[in-house]
């Protein structure tokens, strides 16, 4: 099997899986609990708190676990906007953002905020002169998310933290879920109040992610109950899969840079190949590849994550390439899993593509895991698939 | 009378129509019921002067016991039912019982008691027994009030030899004739909205149905296979458990698309799936073919297209949805639970390959013609040997 959508979700480390079922099996205290079993749980818990906090740069105190990415997207939009109410009524956004920002957007739209669209260029990068223009006293919240999920472009989140704080009171926003473990997500540096982060994008378990809560903003919990998590996040914690996201995030910091060269690697050979042998493939996300130490993608060039890769094969429909690829056992995606029920991509179409060439992207999106000698399977496959699609739909 | 359990009386109109038939169609629909009742223990179905009758114990609520009679063909109505010695003040006593147990669960002002003898041995008579139970229950009940044109509850009093009933409503029924009365049929079971109805009407007459499959894997996706098999689950909660047979079809639409004229393209694939249809019904049995075409919804479905498809096969094709209209059908397709399932948007074979102008008149000796370039028998011989089946039982 070769699998190419890490950025859906990726296998998990097995040290995780271990460590879960051990806390699963003989670690299953309540964390509030006051016997021996309660204090280890919390210790675990702790652990992964303290882990979570290293690798971001801040304090433990400005973690929160949430039950995904999801739901720490959903608690900082619908916190910083109704928390920030007397700042202002007006939300700044992209329409290249994940459903879970711009279906909370349109919540809040319902509940009487204005929720404002950011201009993207065919990258998807949100242009920061608009902005500007758009950024007032009255502006209440902004969101942006640090790596696009379909074309893996670095929007400038530094750039925008830079212009948000010097021109409003808005609490940021960034959905860092593609970025984390891979890209630097240092909320300081991005001068972020809210930054989102998910488990299992990182080999880590599904169902828990984190919501990074900078020192001193205050934001009603979505959830009302015991008080856990600081009173934010009320509901026994899930405590095998939050130690299990506090060792992949370890484990992802301490190799960050040999795992990145992995990726861009795999991800290089692939479009290389791609150029060479495919006629009539369009490379839809940025070439030049992040750096280790790139997190923002405000330069004059669109940086790429080196975890992702969008093309599309023009006179092909993506998801039967997908079908043709996977009877070899090689898994790719025609877009993100979450709208991929829906018609169409609204990050290629926010972008710009038009519909044919939205309709053949493919998006390969890469892990430590894969290697060239893949990649050269993945060449030959695909190559062979758009060839036969072409030719049965030579009319 | 036995105070531990709760009785239903099951109508089942049209099976009494059948002469001779009767003790059959009759066997068969109590087996239906006991099948679908076996699962709640202590429930007992008999024939009793001419009147199935399902007691159950007295905890099982009555919403359990009605949704699964609800869900069998043959049932015309059935009523709740209170049972009592047939006696007249054991009678007057339940009526006063059940209608202020009526009352406190909703406004009644006006009433009327149908009273009805089929004991006629019974010594008083049908207008009589109203009156007097009718009697008992106004002096019960200070505030209601007799209206024999539009009461707000219609009391039925049905008295018969030995035991009596008491009951109000009337729920309706499926209809239709028992299920495995009318022999086998196969459906062409695409997952859109249409063939899932077709498939039910037909067993609705008692036909056992099979369903065949049609996909063009990599072309479509393995959760449209889902998603036939999750419609398979619905309607087997009504016709029992289904086989389908999944047959790939593309290439045969690969062989159509290089070799015959892009218009015919449909109307090809159709005739494919027909003769293929036909490959597996006498394969397993079946009779008759079932179809979800509507007269005039798609280019395949003019009368001229459904006429070239006809040709194709020498089994009878029944087409039950041929001439209702798509509201209806999605009226019912709601009805029987399939909607929601059919409308989720997974491609289908049929819309692979699809070409810009179809053919709507498709003129038979050209689509032979153009059929005549293709290898039909090794082709379909092909697909068949490489199907696969799978045996759907209801979702639970």
């Amino acid at each position: 099997m070769i699998y190419l959508d890490n950025a859906a979700t990726t296998r998990q480390y097995d040290q995780v899986s271990r460590r879960m079922l051990e806390l699963m099996d003989t670690g299953f205290g309540n964390p509030s609990a006051l016997h021996h079993l309660g204090v280890e749980a919390e210790k675990a818990v702790k652990g992964a708190r303290r882990a979570l906090a290293a690798t971001l740069g801040a304090s433990e105190k400005e973690v929160v676990f949430t039950g995904g990415g999801t739901e720490a997207d959903n608690m900082a939009l619908m916190g910083a906007a109704r928390g920030g109410r007397r700042r202002g009524m007006r939300i700044l956004t992209t329409g290249v953002e994940h459903p879970a920002v711009l279906e909370t957007c349109r919540a809040l739209e319902q509940q009487g905020f204005q929720v404002e669209y950011l201009p993207v260029d065919p990258w998807g990068r949100v242009d920061l002169k608009a902005l500007e223009e758009a950024l007032g006293p009255e502006v209440a919240a902004v969101s942006i998310m640090q790596v696009n999920n379909e074309l893996g472009t670095l929007e400038p989140v530094a750039e925008a933290g830079r212009l948000i704080k010097e021109k409003s009171r808005a609490l940021f926003h960034v959905d860092a879920v593609q970025a984390y473990g891979k890209l630097p997500v240092e909320p300081a540096l991005l001068q972020a109040d809210l930054v989102s982060l998910s488990a299992h994008k990182i080999h880590g378990p599904k169902g828990v992610g984190a919501l990074y809560l900078r020192q001193g903003t205050n934001l009603p919990p979505l959830l009302q109950g015991g008080g856990q998590e600081g009173g934010l996040r009320s509901g026994t914690e899930n405590v095998p899969a939050i130690a299990g996201f506090g060792l992949a995030a370890r484990m992802a910091a301490e190799g960050r840079r040999e795992r990145l060269k992995a990726m861009e690697k795999a991800r290089e050979h692939l479009l290389k190949g791609i150029k060479a042998e495919i006629p009539q493939a369009q490379i839809n996300s940025p070439e030049p590849c992040a750096g280790p130490e790139d997190f923002s993608g405000g330069g004059p060039e669109p940086l790429c994550s080196p975890a992702l890769l969008n093309v599309s094969f023009c006179g092909c429909r993506g998801e039967v390439l997908l079908h043709m690829l996977e009877e070899h056992g090689i898994y790719v995606a025609t877009g993100a899993a979450c709208s991929s029920r829906k018609k169409g991509s609204h990050v290629l179409a926010a972008a710009g593509l038009p519909p044919e060439r939205a309709e053949s992207a493919l998006r390969f999106s890469f892990s430590e895991f894969n290697t060239p000698a893949e990649m050269e399977q993945v060449l030959a496959r695909l190559k062979a698939a758009v060839e036969s699609m072409r030719r049965i739909h030579r009319r | 009378m036995e105070e531990q359990r709760n009785t239903y009386i099951v109508r089942y109109g049209e099976v009494a129509l059948k002469g001779d038939n009767k003790p059959y169609f009759e066997r068969i629909l109590m087996e239906r019921m006991r099948k679908l009742l076996k699962k709640y223990p202590g429930v007992e179905i008999r024939r009793e002067n001419g009147l199935v009758l399902i007691r159950t114990p007295r905890e099982l609520p009555a919403e359990a016991v009605t949704k699964e009679l609800s869900k069998v063909f043959g049932v015309d109505s059935l009523s709740p039912a209170v049972e009592v010695d047939s006696e007249l003040e054991a009678i007057g006593a339940a009526a006063v019982k059940y209608m202020s147990e009526l009352m406190a669960r909703r406004e009644i002002k006006t009433f009327k008691v149908e009273a009805r003898r089929s004991d006629k041995s019974f010594p008083v008579q049908s207008p009589e027994i109203g009156r007097i139970i009718g009697a008992k229950i106004l002096k019960a009940c200070k505030t209601l009030k007799v209206d024999v044109h539009q009461p707000d509850c219609r009391l039925f009093v049905q008295v018969r030899q030995g035991n009596s009933f008491i009951y109000e409503e009337k729920l309706s029924g499926r209809g239709g004739l028992p299920l495995g009365t009318n022999g086998r049929g196969l459906v062409l079971l695409s997952g859109g909205i249409d063939s899932p109805v077709a498939a039910y009407m037909m067993a609705r007459r008692g036909m056992v149905v099979e369903a065949v499959h049609f996909h063009s894997y990599p072309y479509t996706s393995e959760r449209a296979w889902e998603k036939v098999k999750e419609l398979a689950g619905i309607l087997a909660e009504y016709c029992g458990r289904i086989r389908i047979t999944s047959i790939n079809l593309l290439p045969i639409q690969e062989q159509i698309a290089q070799h015959c004229p892009e218009e015919l393209t449909t109307i090809l694939v159709r005739r494919f799936m027909m003769k293929l249809g036909q490959r597996v019904a006498e394969d397993r049995g079946c009779l008759m073919l079932i179809t979800g075409e509507n007269l005039g919804q798609v280019a395949s479905q003019t009368a001229e297209a459904l006429t070239v498809t006809d040709q194709a096969v020498d089994l009878p094709v029944m087409r039950p949805l041929i001439a209702m209209d798509k509201t209806d059908i999605i009226e019912l397709a709601k009805d029987i639970g399939t909607f929601e399932t059919s409308i989720q948007p997974f491609e289908d074979c049929c819309t692979v390959f699809l070409p810009r102008h179809p053919s709507t008149k498709p003129r038979l000796d050209r689509v032979l013609e153009a059929e005549s370039r293709l290898e039909g028998e090794a082709l379909i011989e092909q697909a068949f040997e490489a199907r696969e089946t799978e045996l759907v039982l209801p979702r639970e």
